[in-house]
């Protein structure tokens, strides 16, 4: 199982990386939320995926997954959650103010 | 245990929260958010004498017992950045107070400022991997609020390219934490390099500790500083110097804690690639502060080289060394303050950034002019100044270390950093006959000036006093040169 995730999750990190690496804005924030998919995706398979009943002890099972992951994966989704609204805010903010959304025309000054 | 560990990200935490209600009056703020930092350096003070009497000071969160819950851990190192991250931030502060403009301190200014703090005070005094994630987020948020408040195109621009690489390395930093979580199974930073230490150093564990060093050095600017240069050159005065004086300390810091508690088996492999690293970081700074003719882009390339210089000193990692660094990280947090703020006197006095355009300076604004050369030595690390001490302690720990290839290259990027800052004094304080005609003379007020000569006086007192600041600099090179005593007072209470 672990083997399929993995090769799952660096899917996910290379169509991300390809994404970040074009030119519009919008697909490097797609690309951005699909490698923090990936990302999340890869802290649930490295800590096992065993069989287990869900952490809860009303379950009154023989064992459990491991709970940590899951805590932390809720930490880091509702982070990168609100860092994707703020980009996307930032996104069409950039695009009001400066009328594009080519990052080539997006470089700076001239003497870059 | 000891409440008082936590004060120091709890402060700024609640004041934030308070500040928000607050947003439209801005007097209100302003006496607020400067209270609550001076209220803050107390408590803080009295942390460094507690640490200093007693040894390493801990907080165990809801009385969890590590590894088990989050652990706040207040050794020397911790505190004395948090110190100086503190003192730094009431400067900024009392600078932005009269030059930040009313429009943003609406919107949020003094509440965002607080939110970085609260970030960086809980990034240098966590124990706990995870939450060191989730404070560098609580600074990194807020400081993408910061770089962008005002919303010019420029602002706007670099946001974009700031906000995408932070984006990056945070995503690489959960990865990395999730392989090391998969591999040793804790996430709690003693117990880490206990475990790290069971499993012996190699193979994976390698693999992982390159995988935090890519993460570190880009928030760092560490190497991949691509994106600093850019991004540091359009907030404002206040907020710029803000971040070249905390944000990129926060990487080198995570850095120097990772390389000494958790991954510092293999020095042979890691080490040698930090060398490398800062070697390249040092050069290609150099180059930089060489090449432009903008003080923004001088000064922001001068941050570069500093990092370079200080992971040096973690890169030589003998006891000496450490001790030089943590002296010089503290110097140069409030000397790069200073740089940005006099920087930003001197674009607002002569009205452009470009150097080719300015001229003539001294003649109207003799204190900045010779603050800004005085800095310049400081930087540099001529004696008596603050630079010194701890230049010399990571040069002499290099010698010793036999890396006499980096050291070489560590003295000759402070020539660097001489000849471009002096290239900045002279081409904005010299040169009579370019007085600009018709610009009136622009005035700071009050608390602007007291922020600047505040930090000057302190640049000059970190140079004169450094035999006693050394006593406090000693104790925390101790920690990172003995990794045990950390792990000791975390895991054995």
């Amino acid at each position: 199982m672990e083997l399929y995730m993995s090769l799952a999750i660096g899917v996910l990190f290379a169509v991300g990386v390809y994404l970040i690496l074009s030119k519009s804005l919008l697909r490097i924030i797609l690309g951005t939320s699909l490698i923090t998919h990936g990302i999340h995706l890869l802290l649930l398979t490295t800590a096992r995926l065993k069989t287990g009943a869900a952490p809860l002890l009303g379950e009154n099972a023989e064992s459990y997954v491991d709970p940590i992951p899951q805590a932390l994966i809720l930490t880091s989704i509702v982070i990168s959650f609100g860092v994707t609204s703020f980009f996307f805010v930032l996104a069409y903010k950039a695009y009001q103010r400066l009328g594009t959304d080519d990052m080539e025309e997006l470089r700076g000054q001239e003497d870059e | 245990m000891n409440n008082l560990v936590v004060l120091p990200l709890l402060i700024p935490l609640l004041t934030a929260v308070i500040l928000i209600f607050l947003s439209k009056r801005v007097k209100a703020q302003r006496w607020i958010s400067i209270i609550s930092v001076v209220i803050n350096i107390i408590a803080t003070v009295l942390l460094v004498a507690q640490v200093q009497n007693d040894g390493i000071q801990t907080l165990f969160m809801g009385g969890w017992m590590p590894p088990y819950g989050i652990v706040f851990v207040a050794d020397m190192f911790a505190v004395l950045l948090v110190l100086t991250t503190l003192v730094v931030t009431a400067a900024c502060l009392l600078y932005a107070f009269r030059t930040i403009g009313a429009q943003r301190e609406k919107y949020y200014f003094y509440p965002f400022v607080q939110f970085i703090l609260a970030g960086v005070v809980g990034s240098f005094l966590t124990g706990d991997l995870f939450n060191l994630f989730v404070c560098f987020e609580v600074m990194l948020i807020a400081s993408y609020a910061l770089i962008v408040l005002g919303g010019t195109k420029r602002q706007l621009r670099e946001t974009i390219k700031y906000v995408l690489i932070n984006i990056i390395s945070s995503s690489l930093f959960v990865a990395a934490m999730a392989y090391l979580y998969g591999v040793v199974g804790t996430l709690n930073m003693a117990h880490l390099s206990v475990r790290v230490a069971e499993a012996g150093q190699g193979g994976i564990l390698n693999v992982i500790a390159l995988m935090f060093l890519i993460v570190f050095a880009l928030k760092a600017g560490l190497f991949l500083f691509y994106w600093l240069p850019g991004s540091y050159s359009v907030p404002p005065t206040a907020v710029t110097a803000l971040f070249g004086a905390l944000l990129t300390k926060v990487g080198l810091y995570a850095i120097i804690r990772t390389f000494t508690l958790i991954f510092y088996h293999d020095q042979a492999f890691t080490h040698n690639i930090i060398a490398w690293l800062a070697a390249a970081t040092m050069v290609l700074g150099g180059l930089g502060a060489v090449a432009y003719k903008d003080i923004h882009r001088i000064l922001n390339y001068n941050v570069v080289i500093s990092v370079g210089f200080i992971t040096f000193g973690l890169a030589v990692a003998t006891k000496e060394s450490l001790d030089g660094t943590v002296l010089y990280l503290m110097h140069d947090m409030i000397a790069k303050a200073l740089m940005f703020i006099l920087g930003g006197m001197i674009i607002a006095a002569a009205g452009t950034n470009k150097l080719s355009e300015m001229g003539g300076l001294i003649k109207r604004y003799p204190l900045i002019g010779w603050m800004f050369f005085i800095l310049t030595l400081a930087l540099v690390g001529i004696p008596p100044l603050s630079g010194f001490p701890g230049k010399v302690l990571m040069v002499r720990g290099g010698i010793s270390q036999g890396d006499i290839l980096l050291t070489i290259v560590a003295v000759a990027s402070s020539l660097i950093v001489l000849y471009s800052l002096i290239r900045v004094f002279i081409g904005a304080f010299w040169r009579e006959d370019y007085l600009l005609p018709i610009r009136d003379q622009k005035k700071w007020h009050g608390t602007a000036y007291v922020s600047v000569v505040g930090l000057f006086i302190l640049v000059i007192v970190l140079g004169l006093g450094s035999e006693w600041v050394y006593s406090y600099a000693g104790q925390a090179g101790e920690v990172l040169a003995n990794p045990s005593i950390y792990i000791d007072a975390v895991l054995k209470e």
